[in-house]
């Protein structure tokens, strides 16, 4: 079965629930897969434990939650604590390495970048961290080509932020594959 | 030409059903998780005329969607656990007064405030129990997101052709999930228009009988003038205690639906011609259930699912055959066994129901239900 699962975690108002409908709308919609995006989060508006989870397939896709997890985003070191536990063995992790300092141990591919300071410095705005992680995610993942992706990204964002998320996707991706090389 | 497809949730699907349906009112008040509804509703009814009324509360909403679809409207409420028990009294009149509409009511934690971002499937029983004294109830429970498009669309028809509230119930974890959506062309999906009067005005009676089981409603400010009332009421609609007229009128209004389940109850059977173990499952519990049953069946345990997607009326007479050619019934549900008693029922003690009841805003995951599979002996 070709059942893929992702988990985009961190803090409620980080994005990742964009960020993980932005990765299920270029499978399911520009790459001609099946798709599944569900989320989990507190009633709290901001802060709080967030998830978005992805399940991505060729065939149709029964349960919509993770049940092995082969990428992780973690954007707090609660949520990198908390989810790295069911991540597959060769899976990936993605942290952020100025927030999750304890890194997880396990079997699985870890790669760390500054993420947010990414997003302030080398992007320019703070708000579009979670485009830079969609980035990393689409490049260490592979389950969607970088076009389509970026297909998903530029349909979703208002008219105005299309260069700003254009960029920050493109680092994002640039700074996965050179942080996993 | 390609059919526009999108990338929405439940919610949204939903509400998008409503409007291929010929809705033109919703009256809500906004509650998670069912705000998308309202939100898709607020930006979509002003282009097509249609009317968008944000009330006070749950309970104004209803009386809205009650008023609005007396003028003619086919009219929609959005809400969830704690607004589905405000608006319990005036389905209730809904249910007496024979006012059709749709109430698309979002399954969370509970009871009360409970867990408004959790899901749940606790809301099954007050769908059928929670407005007093009898009266129909038709409840379908979809289970993926092109699923809530479709039967959003089946309630409206159902709700017209047997002049009657009828709920949809998704529980949260459809709601807020997204999926892609096909979207249907006009005319692709049957949509059922209310049965009018064919009577001049000053013969027309709200519930002239001798028109059959559901007698044609006509809409306020067509020139019918009629009185409504929430009492017990004779043909013209007018209040009465003559026993005779209330028991037979109180009996066609549960007949209505009771006598027309062929035609009201669906469900989906998976594997289970030479099943030995049958999962029992609903909305998106009956996804980890299709994945429990292809895992036992790789592990050479003869099991299938039957997916119940009308849950009022219940599927009685399917459950009762079911019982009767498998070893064993394994019933997962997001409440502590509220079908799980609707299953004994009809299985009348033929084989053992096995349920695992989670309320703790968790989903039930495929492994639960694989596990309690093997149980089954």
């Amino acid at each position: 079965m070709s059942r893929y699962e992702l988990r985009f975690s961190g803090a409620g108002g980080q994005g990742l629930i964009t960020a993980g409908i932005i990765m299920a709308k270029a499978a399911s919609i520009y790459e001609g897969k099946q798709a599944v995006q569900s989320q989990s989060y507190g009633p709290e508006a901001r802060g709080g434990a967030s998830k978005s989870e992805v399940i991505i397939s060729d065939g149709p896709i029964d349960y919509p939650k993770v049940t092995q997890c082969d990428a992780l985003l973690a954007m707090t070191q609660e949520a990198a604590n908390k989810y790295s536990h069911d991540l597959k063995e060769g899976g990936v992790l993605l942290i952020d390495s100025d927030l999750v300092i304890d890194i997880p141990p396990g079997n699985f591919k870890t790669i760390a970048f500054p993420i947010i300071n990414t997003a302030k410095n080398d992007v320019g705005r703070e708000i579009v961290a979670n485009i830079v992680a969609l980035g990393a995610m689409v490049a260490l993942t592979g389950q969607v080509s970088r076009e389509n992706a970026e297909k998903a990204v530029l349909s979703s964002v208002p008219e105005a932020f299309i260069e700003l998320n254009r960029k920050a996707f493109s680092v994002g991706f640039e700074k996965a594959l050179a942080a996993s090389a | 030409m390609s059919k526009k497809v999108a990338f929405i949730q439940g919610n949204e699907a939903g509400a998008y059903g409503a409007l291929y349906a010929g809705c033109t009112f919703f009256g809500g008040y906004p509650i998670t998780p069912s705000t998308e509804v309202a939100e898709v509703m607020s930006v979509e009814l002003p282009k097509i005329g249609g009317k968008f009324i944000q009330m006070e509360d749950e309970i104004g909403a209803m009386a809205a969607v009650l008023g609005a679809s007396l003028a003619g409207a086919k009219a929609l409420t959005a809400t969830s656990g704690p607004g589905l028990s405000l608006k319990q009294e005036l389905i209730g009149y809904g249910c007496i007064a024979e006012i059709p509409c749709v109430i698309f009511n979002v399954m969370r934690g509970g009871p009360s405030t409970g867990m408004p971002t959790g899901p749940s499937q606790s809301d099954v029983m007050c769908a059928k129990w929670g407005t007093h004294g009898d009266h129909p109830a038709i409840c379908l429970v979809p289970a993926s997101v092109q699923e809530t498009f479709e039967e959003v669309i089946r309630a409206f028809n159902l709700s017209e052709k047997y002049r009657t509230p009828v709920m949809i119930m998704p529980d949260e974890i459809i709601a807020h999930m997204r999926e892609r959506v096909v979207f249907p062309e006009p005319g692709e999906i049957e949509v059922v228009p209310r049965k009018s009067p064919t009577v001049p005005a000053e013969q027309y009676k709200p519930y002239d009988i001798s028109f059959g089981d559901v007698p044609p409603l006509a809409s306020f400010g067509s020139g019918y003038k009629f009185h409504v009332t929430g009492l017990n009421k004779m043909q013209d609609g007018f209040p009465t205690t003559k026993a005779d007229i209330v028991q037979a009128e109180e009996e066609r209004q549960v007949r209505k639906v009771n006598a027309n389940v062929d035609d009201i109850v669906t469900f989906e059977e998976y594997l289970l011609d030479d099943a030995e173990v049958a999962v029992v499952a609903y909305g998106s519990t009956s996804r980890s259930a299709r994945y429990a049953v292809n895992i036992a069946r790789e592990q050479g345990i003869k099991a299938g699912m039957f997916r119940i997607k009308t849950f009022w009326p219940f599927p009685d007479k399917q459950i009762k055959a079911l019982a009767g050619k498998v070893k064993g019934i394994v019933i997962p549900e997001m409440n502590l066994g509220m079908c799980s008693l609707e299953l004994e029922r009809c299985a009348q003690g033929q084989v053992p129901v096995l349920g695992i009841f989670r309320v703790d805003g968790e989903p039930i995951n495929p492994d639960q239900i694989l596990e309690k599979i093997k149980e089954v002996k």
